[in-house]
């Protein structure tokens, strides 16, 4: 067993982080998860793994620098809340569009605009629709605890390096801020273990040269590309789906939310069941890819669904594609910075399906 | 065989690749990109040597370098590079940039990346205009100099002053070498080819930024014909771009002059 | 065991330490523990809450809208949180600044003049261990041993040998609170 502590999401991240042998981290402060850099700059990771630690000027110049070492074939992450979010998404399509490895945390806060430090889920568009110019996606990862803030790491990783394609992990104010147990992975070796023969390290004899770009002038090499791409994202469908099922097998009604949405709507279940209201709570852990086949499956044995997010609707639109039209989906969200209770979950779903 | 060995004079270096150029006829980034690859190449450091390419008519700059490279998005060059050298410090890293990318744009990674000190080589081919675009205004371009955006010259009072950052980035404690060059006589080539190798030479003292703008034509851009190009630079860029040393070895050599 | 308590007061009361340090007491006692702020730019003056879960389970909701315990600590929090004080639940309020006192009659209220005690004390800041002790003398849900040990792992070494002044304070806690209703 490893190593337990009481920690803020987001120290469990950067602690993560350099367990995990991160060759660099480069960000810029924003609320609310300046803790990642601060905690990484309190720990001296130089001194204790050899990991670069870089305050950037800007998000901008944090993503292109996560850019440059990636290239290299480097172990290399970011993190920032929803506005600096916004700037990095030019990078983002970049290292997509590049085939670049990367880890990217975004601990969510309301919007739009500079809109308030609380937490929120108003960025699941942006997060697996793109995000960025151009069709592409990334595998998004929504931990719900303090302890998947830091084993997300782990895993965001291996699966950046599989599919050489930026990872995000799309956290949000509560569990970047709230303190839990966690147990700590051991820590890993900093070389990286992946095959890396595409990095730009320097063209040696035994090779041609390596070159990370996204630039195809020609458009039917550019098309070419793109399908590459999409080949990638269809693989990610079929062997990454990841979520975790809350009393569904005899649920009446399923209640559908990720992260911190999540963790209010365990306690949801509870409350309605005391009620005598049979629900269940499905959690999906990658949100890209969607655990599209799991919900259509669900929605065959239950009376309806509801989905409840911080925002003011959108995982929503993924559940009724899943769902097709077989069972009523209803939404339930506060937003902005305004956290719905365990209760007023419950409230809207009686209300929604005239229960009782 | 046509050429023996000891007859042979010139030879392109290995270190370009046979692919043509895609630069217009009497533009300087051909000549820049061959001095750079002779540098790394008679420094024996294509192993160890990785370059940075921008947005603008370079932007197909590792089609031609046969060194390991990669593509920046527009003006984030040097994020790039301080990216890779602070993984890679024994590495020799440079970037390759023209005036939109890095004085407009990227004008923020440039002055960061140049105050921060990282120990990389920035190449800064300025010709005053925005050539992959079409001949739009750049930071660079004169005051009264027309451009697609400027059709009846630069109105400072309308569009601003042309920007020194060459000067500017001299007066940053993390620029350890700054030059002017140009490229369009044998002379000046030999010159700049001497100031690309102490940028790559300097790289080994760990002491900043070597940080070379060579003054271009954009004789399309310009809408005149190569030679004609050359003498306006000479005439009107060369006053408000003077050649030379700025900063060398960490110590100013001349007095920043102001924009008239 | 559940245990879901709210700890609300001006920024600068400790507030949110005093519910870091039941976190490590709790934790130190293997029970599951969450720890949820206010969080933001409040600083001195400003308005701090923090809401803290011990169970022996494993914790769903970090946000809650109803407590077992409030621990209020000023006149902002008593408006916003009386209310929430589940039926039958407690209620422990320091009454130094507070001008409209709990009017429920279906909690147990306890008062604990903890800011007066602490100015009797060698430092102000024992403040929140006052409260702590006062708390834990109504709901011993931790050990004083484990609020030891918590104290020990979440204070940095060169501040260990204010712990017997902290302890000192919770004792005090434990003797001065008063049940009121």
């Amino acid at each position: 067993m490893g190593e337990k502590k009481l920690m803020k999401g987001n120290e469990a991240f950067a602690e993560a982080a350099i367990r995990s042998g991160c060759d660099a981290y480069f960000g810029y402060p924003i609320t609310p998860q300046s803790e990642v850099m601060e905690y990484l700059a309190a720990q001296q990771p130089h001194l204790r793994t050899g990991m670069v630690l870089l305050q950037a000027e800007s998000e901008v110049a944090a993503i292109n620098m996560v850019y440059g070492a990636a290239g290299t074939g480097k172990k290399v992450m970011t993190s920032s809340s929803s506005p600096g979010i916004s700037l990095k998404q030019e990078g983002i399509s970049y290292l997509v569009g590049s085939e670049l490895p990367c880890l990217i945390l975004n601990v969510v806060r309301g919007g739009p605009g500079l809109g308030t430090i609380q937490p929120s889920q108003a960025d699941y568009f942006q997060s697996t629709k793109g995000g960025g110019h151009g069709d592409y996606r990334m595998i998004v990862l929504a931990p719900a605890s303090v302890q998947e803030m830091s084993d997300f790491v782990k895993l965001g990783f291996d699966l950046a390096f599989k599919y050489r394609n930026p990872v995000l992990m799309l956290s949000d104010g509560i569990i970047g801020q709230m303190m839990e147990q966690v147990e700590l992975f051991e820590q890993m070796p900093r070389a990286t273990e992946f095959d890396q023969t595409w990095a730009t390290t320097g063209k040696t004899p035994d090779r041609e040269r390596n070159i990370i770009t996204s630039v195809n002038l020609d458009p039917a090499v550019q098309e070419r590309h793109n399908h590459k791409l999409q080949a990638k994202y269809q693989k990610m469908q079929q062997e990454e789906v990841r979520y975790e099922s809350f009393d569904c097998e005899d649920a009446d009604y399923l209640l559908i939310a990720y992260g911190c949405s999540a963790r209010i709507c365990q306690k949801s279940v509870k409350l309605a069941r005391a009620k005598g209201i049979k629900a269940g709570l499905l959690r999906p852990i990658t949100l890209f890819p969607f655990p599209t086949v799991e919900i259509k499956r669900l929605a065959g044995k239950v009376k309806g669904m509801m989905a409840v997010e911080l925002s003011a609707g959108q995982m929503v639109e993924d559940v009724r594609l899943a769902v097709d039209g077989r069972v009523q989906v209803a939404f339930y969200g506060r937003m902005g910075g305004m956290v719905h209770s365990p209760e007023e979950v419950v409230d809207a779903l009686i209300k929604h399906f005239s229960i009782g | 065989m046509l050429v023996s060995p000891e007859n042979l004079v010139y030879t392109k270096t290995p270190l370009m690749t046979d692919k043509p150029l895609s630069y217009c006829p009497g533009c300087g980034h051909g000549t820049v990109h061959r001095m750079i690859m002779e540098v790394v190449d008679e420094m024996g450091i294509q192993a160890d040597t990785i370059g940075i390419a921008p947005v603008g008519c370079s932007v197909l700059a590792y089609e031609f370098m046969n060194i390991d490279m990669q593509q920046a998005a527009h003006g984030r060059a040097p994020a790039l590079a301080t990216g890779i050298k602070r993984c890679w410090p024994d590495k020799y890293v440079f970037t390759y940039q023209g005036d939109g990318d890095l004085a407009a744009i990227g004008t923020a990674e440039t002055i960061h990346a140049c105050n921060r000190g990282e120990n990389i080589a920035i190449f800064f081919v300025n010709n005053g205009i925005y050539g992959m675009t079409g001949g739009q205004m750049a930071p660079t371009t004169l005051p009264g100099m027309r451009s697609s955006t400027t059709p009846y010259g630069r109105d400072v009072a309308l569009m601003g002053n042309p920007l020194k950052i060459t000067e500017l980035v001299a007066m940053l404690p993390g620029t350890f070498y700054v030059s002017r060059h140009s490229v369009h006589t044998p002379l000046n080539v030999r010159k700049f080819k001497r100031a690309a190798r102490m940028a790559f030479e300097n790289q080994k003292l760990n002491k900043g930024v070597s940080f070379i703008e060579i003054v271009s034509n954009c004789n399309s851009g310009w809408k005149m014909s190569p030679v004609d190009a050359n003498k306006w630079m000479e005439d009107n860029m060369f006053p408000f771009y003077p050649l030379g040393d700025i900063k060398v070895n960490g110590e100013m050599v001349s007095k920043p002059t102001k924009a008239e | 065991m559940n245990e879901e308590i709210i700890i609300a007061g001006f920024g600068g009361q400790g507030v949110l330490s005093l519910g870091k340090i039941l976190a490590y007491s709790g934790m130190m006692q293997q029970m599951e523990v969450s720890w949820m702020p206010s969080y933001g730019p409040e600083m001195r003056g400003g308005t701090a809450n923090v809401t803290v879960i011990l169970s022996d389970e494993r914790i769903s909701s970090p946000i809650l809208k109803q407590y077992d315990t409030a621990i209020i600590l000023n006149q902002q929090s008593m408006d916003k949180f009386e209310s929430s004080v589940k039926p039958g639940g407690i209620l422990i309020y320091d009454s130094n600044g507070i001008t409209r006192h709990p009017q429920r009659k279906d909690i147990q209220i306890y008062v604990i003049d903890a800011a007066s005690e602490s100015a009797k004390m060698s430092s102000t800041k024992t403040f929140n261990m006052i409260v702590l002790g006062a708390y834990l003398k109504i709901k011993p849900v931790v050990t004083i041993e484990n609020v030891i040990k918590g104290l020990k792992s979440s204070l940095p070494e060169r501040h260990h040998h204010l712990i017997p002044e902290n302890e000192e304070a919770i004792k005090r806690g434990m003797e001065y609170i008063k049940k009121v209703a």
